[in-house]
């Protein structure tokens, strides 16, 4: 009987607590980074989050040139005007939105614009997909999406703290924080589109990064109670290293389902799977990397006979 | 811990058979699909994003409903009063509500006893009673207030809401296009769905016009230079021919209509051989030609006045005939510069009764027939890649364990569409997104169970022991790493709209189904796979090679 091959590696001793300065220190370089990138570049959001229209065409034989279409549609005269290429006869046309005295009248101004485009259009190319987002849903929208990503984080920190400590659901929701941050900060470098799948991409990453985490961390409590008097370092260097295989071939079985998403999707997925894709990544790096020193900063339990002074002395001792 | 009793395999087995009987009508074509029981008449709907078609959001004007509402109770107001013989010097709106003075401050308690009158029970559920209006003295004698209540408020536009739907509906009806999905979005907004709809300028401008249509009295006196430079009479205003314009073709007409657009029966677009114009014809219900009749009667040889949209800003009078005879019969016909096109929007704005506001699209998407197939082909070959892909994985690191656990990932994709099926659940582009993500999430689970026993076989347990220890320790883990998932996965579906609902509902239906199958099948098939060895001497069922020492990885 064929019974696999165990090709990865096993009985490494990473220190990855010793080396924890440089680990933190990196993954903060990256949370500002990600910090300062919002703070002045922004995000490049998509109809969802911005407001106006998206009107997404493919030439009805040969292949399409944005530069010709650019300049066609720049002649109508509706401002803030942008053309992506998408596939060899395809392209993304995003209209900003058209002003207007009030709701109605924006409304109004919107459609005439997409109509004139369209018309422009229909001679050399088919329409094959509209999107017009108003004022009034495009900010509900983001305003629902930013409460959804809070939610699906307090949601996961109250399950993680149900089932462990207060300290290693803090330590797991730092990581996942710094997860989804980064994740963002990567989508300002970039410059993709920001829109709604993305944000759902962001609420799995919510849950689905944890779960290396949770992995790491439920060897961490076996062992907990397996060498009581091991050093904290070590144990903690142990579990890392003994769960290795596991943190990084769940994220790399789940990648390829991602990294089909992201080959032969369409436009529409494309962000989703991206935001996904690295996203795990980052989420496996904070789980081995990030996730067991923070736990060491916010302090373990040792004795798990509910013996409070013993636990004060096994965190001092961790930490000198 | 591996064993599994007769009753609990056979269970396991006849849920799996279930959910491929629950697929098997997504793959009947419709006639066949009719042709089944109706207790086998379930199937996944493809969303708009897959067969093409347009989403509207559609928004009430609150504002207007709100105005509309004062008119009507400052009307009846001025009604009950007359009627009680009580005297009055105004009525008058503001934003908060009608507020009345009397003449004499003395009738005040009279006054409003008979305007209480005007207050209804809010019958909606959830509040304990109370009325849609509080009538009360105002801060000034003789000042009696009258406003909205917030129960009132609500209660008023869920029902112009519901009022709405039905108007839009039967409207969309009338184009002859497939099942429209028209809800009631928040508290004053309609979401309409229609499916194979691509050009939605046609549909916009069908679905979103009042289309009141009154009969109104002409003053038999005042013109409306008079009424210009004085005042028009009490109970009468000037409706103009056209909004835009300020010509001469203006009108004082009575507010009060003699005939409602709720009292026609029906609404034609036609053509007059004489004019060679397109014509809408349209006929009252008894009531409303019992109306008419009589009031025909009685005003032959003087102007009456059809109005569109009355007491809207767009408000217009469409055609002011003068009136030759009783019309009797209770039918009529409209003319104006129609297009045959227009006349039948029209005649069918008018079939489908007034809508209470006008609506605003606020969100508007629409997806091409070809983009959905695009769409459903594209996310079929990534589910198959990505299947492909996980699977080849899964046996070169796992061997027949990792056959196992690929049978338990296609059963995981079979169980979410007999659920989808069942539930009759939408399939929406994200939705499969997420069915290929919990393809690579389903194996998750086997990898830490797998690895547990590869742990357990390096310290030296033998297999059976290491095959139990693995799937027992590796237990919780699983359920911790799944149900964060699933929690992530419940606030999309609560929080999000539209797209991310899709995707959430494929996300939690494929974590359940992970779970199962990691719990029940993959198990089921390793224990059966030791009891065919019970002859031999049972083997490691994975390949593992002892941690060597001296190969530490140094990280820096």
């Amino acid at each position: 009987m064929f019974k696999g091959v165990d090709f990865f590696p096993h009985g490494t001793n990473w220190k990855v607590i010793d080396k924890r300065t440089y680990f933190v220190g990196l993954s903060w370089a990256f949370a500002i980074l990600s910090a300062v990138l919002l703070m002045t570049r922004g995000l490049n959001y998509g109809v969802d989050f911005k407001g106006g229209s998206l009107i997404e065409v493919q030439a009805k034989s040969g292949t399409l040139d944005v530069g010709s279409l650019r300049e066609q549609l720049n002649k109508l005269g509706y401002g803030e005007l942008q053309v992506q290429g998408s596939g060899p006869a395809g392209a993304l046309i995003r209209v900003g939105q058209q002003p207007g005295a009030d709701e109605v009248a924006e409304s109004k101004a919107q459609a005439t614009a997409n109509e004139k485009i369209k018309a422009a259009l229909t001679e050399k190319y088919d329409v094959r997909r509209t999107e017009v987002v108003g004022p009034a849903v495009s900010s509900e929208l983001k305003m629902t999406g930013i409460y959804a990503v809070i939610a699906a984080i307090v949601g996961v920190l109250l399950y993680v703290w149900f089932r462990f400590e207060w300290q290693f659901a803090m330590a797991a929701v730092v990581a996942l924080v710094h997860d989804v941050f980064i994740t963002v900060g990567m989508f300002s470098i970039l410059w993709y589109e920001f829109d709604l799948s993305v944000v759902a991409a962001l609420l799995t990453l919510a849950g689905y990064s944890i779960n290396d985490t949770v992995v790491v961390f439920d060897r961490i409590r076996e062992n907990l109670r397996k060498y009581k008097k091991m050093p904290l370092n070590d144990l903690l260097d142990q579990s890392i290293n003994e769960t290795l295989s596991r943190t990084v071939l769940t994220s790399v079985v789940t990648s390829l389902a991602v990294l089909a998403l992201y080959i032969f999707g369409t436009s529409v997925i494309h962000g989703f799977a991206f935001a996904m894709l690295f996203g795990i990544v980052i989420g496996t790096y904070s789980s081995i990397f990030v996730a067991s020193p923070l736990l060491l900063w916010f302090g373990v339990k040792r004795d798990w006979s509910n013996n409070p002074d013993a636990a004060k002395a096994a965190v001092t001792k961790a930490k000198a | 811990m591996m064993h599994f009793t007769r009753g609990k395999t056979l269970s396991i087995l006849a849920i799996c058979l279930a959910g491929f009987l629950a697929c098997i009508p997504n793959f009947l074509s419709d006639a066949t699909f009719k042709g089944l029981p109706s207790w086998m008449q379930h199937r996944i709907q493809l969303g708009l994003d897959l067969r093409g078609g347009a989403h509207l959001l559609m928004a009430m004007d609150s504002d207007q409903l709100k105005k509309d509402w004062l008119a009507n109770i400052r009307e009846d107001a001025r009604k009950q009063l007359r009627d009680a013989k009580i005297g009055f010097s105004g009525i008058g709106s503001t934003n908060a509500g009608v507020q009345v003075r009397l003449v004499k401050p003395e009738e005040t308690d009279s006054a409003l006893a008979i305007l209480k009158k005007l207050a209804q029970p809010v019958a909606a559920t959830g509040f304990a009673g109370g009325n849609d209006l509080a009538v009360a003295k105002g801060n000034e004698a003789g000042l009696i207030t009258i406003e909205p209540t917030e129960p009132g408020s609500l209660d008023r536009v869920s029902k112009a809401a519901g009022a709405a739907i039905e108007t839009v509906r039967r409207r969309i009806d009338a184009l002859g296009t497939t099942e429209p999905n028209i809800v009631r979005q928040g508290r004053d907004r309609i979401l309409i769905q229609v499916p194979g709809v691509e050009d939605t300028k046609a549909l916009k401008e069908l679905i979103g016009k009042t289309a009141k249509l009154t009969f109104h009295e002409v003053h038999p006196q005042v013109s409306v230079e008079e009424a210009r430079q004085s005042r028009a009479p009490s109970g009468y205003k000037i409706a103009k021919a056209d909004p835009k314009d300020t010509g001469e073709r203006d009108y004082v007409i009575k507010e009060a209509p003699v005939v409602g657009g709720e009292e026609l029966a029906d609404a034609h677009a036609g053509f007059d051989q004489r004019t060679n114009e397109s014509i809408i014809s349209f006929r009252f219900n008894q009531s409303g030609a019992r109306k008419f009749g009589s009031f025909t009667k009685d005003n032959v040889g003087r102007p009456f006045a059809i109005v569109l949209d009355a007491g809207r800003p767009e408000e217009k009078v469409l055609s002011a005939p003068v009136i030759r005879e009783a019309i009797l019969g209770g039918s009529g016909q409209i003319s104006g510069s129609y297009t045959p096109e227009s006349a039948n929007n029209f005649a069918i704005q008018l079939r489908s009764g007034a809508l209470p506001t006008n609506l605003t699209v606020i969100e508007e998407r629409t997806v091409g027939a070809n983009l959905g197939q695009d769409s459903i082909d594209s996310g079929k070959r990534a589910a198959i890649v990505g299947m492909i892909a996980v699977v080849g994985f899964m046996v070169f690191a796992y061997g027949l364990l990792g056959v196992i656990a690929s049978i338990g990932a296609a059963l995981h994709v079979v169980l979410v569409f007999a659920i989808m099926s069942l539930i009759g659940s939408t399939m929406t582009l994200p939705g499969i997104a997420g069915i290929v993500l919990t393809i690579g999430m389903a194996v998750d689970a086997n990898v830490l169970i797998y690895e547990r026993i590869r742990e357990e076989l390096r310290g030296g347990k033998p297999p059976i022991a290491a095959i139990n220890a693995g799937f027992e320790r590796a237990y919780g883990t699983i359920i911790d790493s799944q149900l964060t998932t699933f929690i992530a996965g419940l606030v999309m579906f609560f929080l999000g709209s539209g797209p991310i609902r899709g995707f959430a509902v494929t996300l939690t239906l494929g974590i359940i189904t992970t779970v199962f199958t990691a719990f029940t099948i993959t198990r089921m098939l390793v224990s059966w796979w030791l009891m065919a060895q019970k002859t031999k001497k049972i083997e490691a069922p994975l390949d593992y090679r002892m941690a060597r020492t001296a190969t530490s990885v140094r990280t820096s």
